[in-house]
């Protein structure tokens, strides 16, 4: 049972991770994307040939899975973002389904026994889940203060006034196009580092994990947890993944088919939608900052004519 | 007095529909230009066509002697057609139809917005308060959001948002529509003392003739497409053709 527990506590922190790099996109900037599995299997892809073909170390891959998903994010960007709401939607899921058919090309069976990460001479086997928890958790933890960071920030004002209203975003001089790919591959990124812990954990990759319900799994958990929302969007991965095992959880998985789990995420989904939009934890307060550095101006004289209110 | 605005026999199409044919304007710095037209005139797209929100298909627009807006694929103009952003760089700041507002920020948030290129916190805090002085409204509901203001306190707000910028030319697009006779007085008169006082030359576009005309001092008409007259506010106003069309005497 413990072990269990602690299963999911390693998937809920991988998602989370998924979850993170959703949030950007959809949550921060309003993009409806549903390719975020393609990119998560450019990470995982990236760590086990790496790891596996060229004998590089976990860590070094980490940053090339990043920069990998986050440029085919970039290339998928520049067309697709321009398309608006369901079109997008409907783009990037096709291109989510061409990320995982290059895999499958690549190799039908994907690539096992991958040399597991290690540090200091430690090895995170999958026996250890306590130091693997500790390893995902503290990524999740940095990626959160960095987003939490990048929400407050000046960009984090221009992402939010694009998801409001693109025309008063440009007419603020905000550079909306540039915007828009910024955050489609920095979300694209963070989903990639998602797949080097998926390859590192498992120690073993094959296309038939990155499926389109994937996607559809991680937008639940943003939708879930609150768009837009750091902590909601953590939460989210955390409650997906717990029923996603449910059924095993309680030994019901005989009584429960492995299928529920698709009526689960498209059931969350409508009920979501109809009674509580905002997510659970809603849309995070946005404070830029400048109201903590408030500067004593002394306040000039009312104009003449004040106008009437 | 300096001309600000060129625009230079400019064509607009969506589609095979061409929407604009062949439009020249000018405005010069300081003053309040109106451009008065029915529904579907072409108005509101030869604000848009000024602030590169849809492309030209003939004909230039120059702001401050230089080109700001040339036909997509021409390459003899001498010049490129800067995106809106771009165009908000240099000083032209849009009040959209319809507003446009963040409805679910704050309005000090949606102000903060408004300053997005204005990089110094000590400047936006000044302007800030600047506004909450002449929109007193505004700063009693400063922390609310924007959603849940009235249209006219709305479209305030939306005006400080642009002048947050500090901007040199103001374009408005129909800032009386939809709100009440007294609010659309009191809103012209504080479009006329940003011009008055701060002078920010305003290039107003408005289906109100009489209220665009009095508050002006030069007005162009425009009717499908073309521009069909244009003279001195008062003399517009005394127009016979203006008087029967648009003022309704």
């Amino acid at each position: 049972m413990l072990n269990f527990f602690q299963l999911i506590i390693i998937y809920a922190g991988i998602y989370a991770l998924m979850a993170i790099g959703q949030n950007c996109i959809t949550g921060y900037t309003g993009m409806l994307s549903l390719c975020h599995a393609g990119f998560f299997c450019i990470g995982s892809y990236v760590t086990a040939i790496l790891c596996k073909t060229f004998g590089l170390s976990f860590w070094l891959t980490i940053p090339v899975a990043a920069i990998a998903a986050g440029f085919v994010g970039f290339l998928i960007g520049v067309p697709t973002l321009r398309l608006k709401g369901d079109y997008l939607c409907i783009a990037t899921l096709g291109l989510g389904e061409i990320i995982r058919n290059i895999a499958t090309n690549l190799n039908p069976v994907g690539y096992q026994a991958i040399p597991r990460a290690s540090l200091f001479g430690y090895e995170f086997s999958a026996r250890g889940k306590w130091q693997f928890i500790a390893l995902v958790w503290v990524f999740v933890l940095v990626f959160y203060f960095l987003f939490q960071r990048l929400a407050h920030s000046r960009i984090g004002r221009a992402l939010n006034a694009v998801r409001e209203d693109e025309i008063a975003a440009q007419s603020n001089g905000i550079n909306v196009t540039k915007y828009k790919i910024g955050s489609f591959t920095l979300g694209a990124a963070v989903g990639g580092v998602a797949g080097c812990f998926m390859a590192a954990y498992t120690a073993t990759v094959n296309p038939g994990t990155f499926t389109f319900m994937v996607s559809v799994m991680v937008l639940c958990m943003v939708v879930l947890g609150g768009m837009g929302n750091g902590k909601g969007v953590i939460l989210g991965a955390f409650i997906i993944q717990f029923i996603s095992y449910f059924p095993q959880l309680f030994g019901l998985s005989s009584i429960i088919p492995a299928q529920a789990q698709q009526i689960i995420y498209g059931l969350i989904l409508v009920v979501m939608m109809i009674w509580r939009p905002q997510g659970l934890l809603g849309r995070d307060k946005f404070r830029y900052g400048i109201e903590k550095r408030r500067l004593a101006i002394p306040h000039k004289g009312a104009r003449k004519e004040g106008g009437r209110a | 007095m300096a001309q600000m605005l060129k625009i230079d026999d400019i064509a607009v199409s969506y589609g095979n529909i061409e929407a604009l044919h062949g439009i020249s304007m000018e405005v010069e710095a300081g003053g309040i230009v109106s451009l008065i037209g029915a529904n579907g005139a072409g108005k509101s797209t030869l604000l848009k066509a000024i602030v590169g929100q849809v492309p030209l298909t003939r004909g230039s627009i120059t702001f401050e002697g230089s080109p700001i807006c040339v036909p997509r694929h021409s390459k003899k103009e001498g010049g490129k057609a800067l995106p809106t952003h771009d165009i908000a760089k240099l000083g032209i700041a849009l009040v959209p139809e319809g507003r446009h507002v963040f409805a679910d920020m704050t309005v000090e948030e949606n102000l903060d917005m408004g300053a997005f290129l204005v990089k110094d916190p000590a400047v936006i805090e000044r302007k800030k308060e600047e506004m909450y002085d002449f929109f007193p409204i505004l700063g009693a509901r400063r922390k609310q959001k924007t959603r849940s203001l009235s249209g006219g306190e709305q479209q305030m707000m939306a005006i400080a948002r642009a002048l947050m910028s500090s901007p040199k030319l103001l374009l408005l697009d129909e800032p009386g529509l939809g709100l009440a006779p007294l609010i659309v007085q009191d809103i012209f008169h504080k479009i006329r003392l940003i011009n008055e006082e701060d002078g920010v030359t305003v290039f107003l576009v408005e289906q109100n003739a009489r209220m665009a005309l009095r508050n002006s001092t030069v007005g162009y008409v425009m009717e499908t497409g073309n521009i069909v007259l244009s003279d001195a506010s008062e003399a517009l106003l005394v127009n016979e053709r203006v008087k029967k069309a648009y003022l309704g005497e």
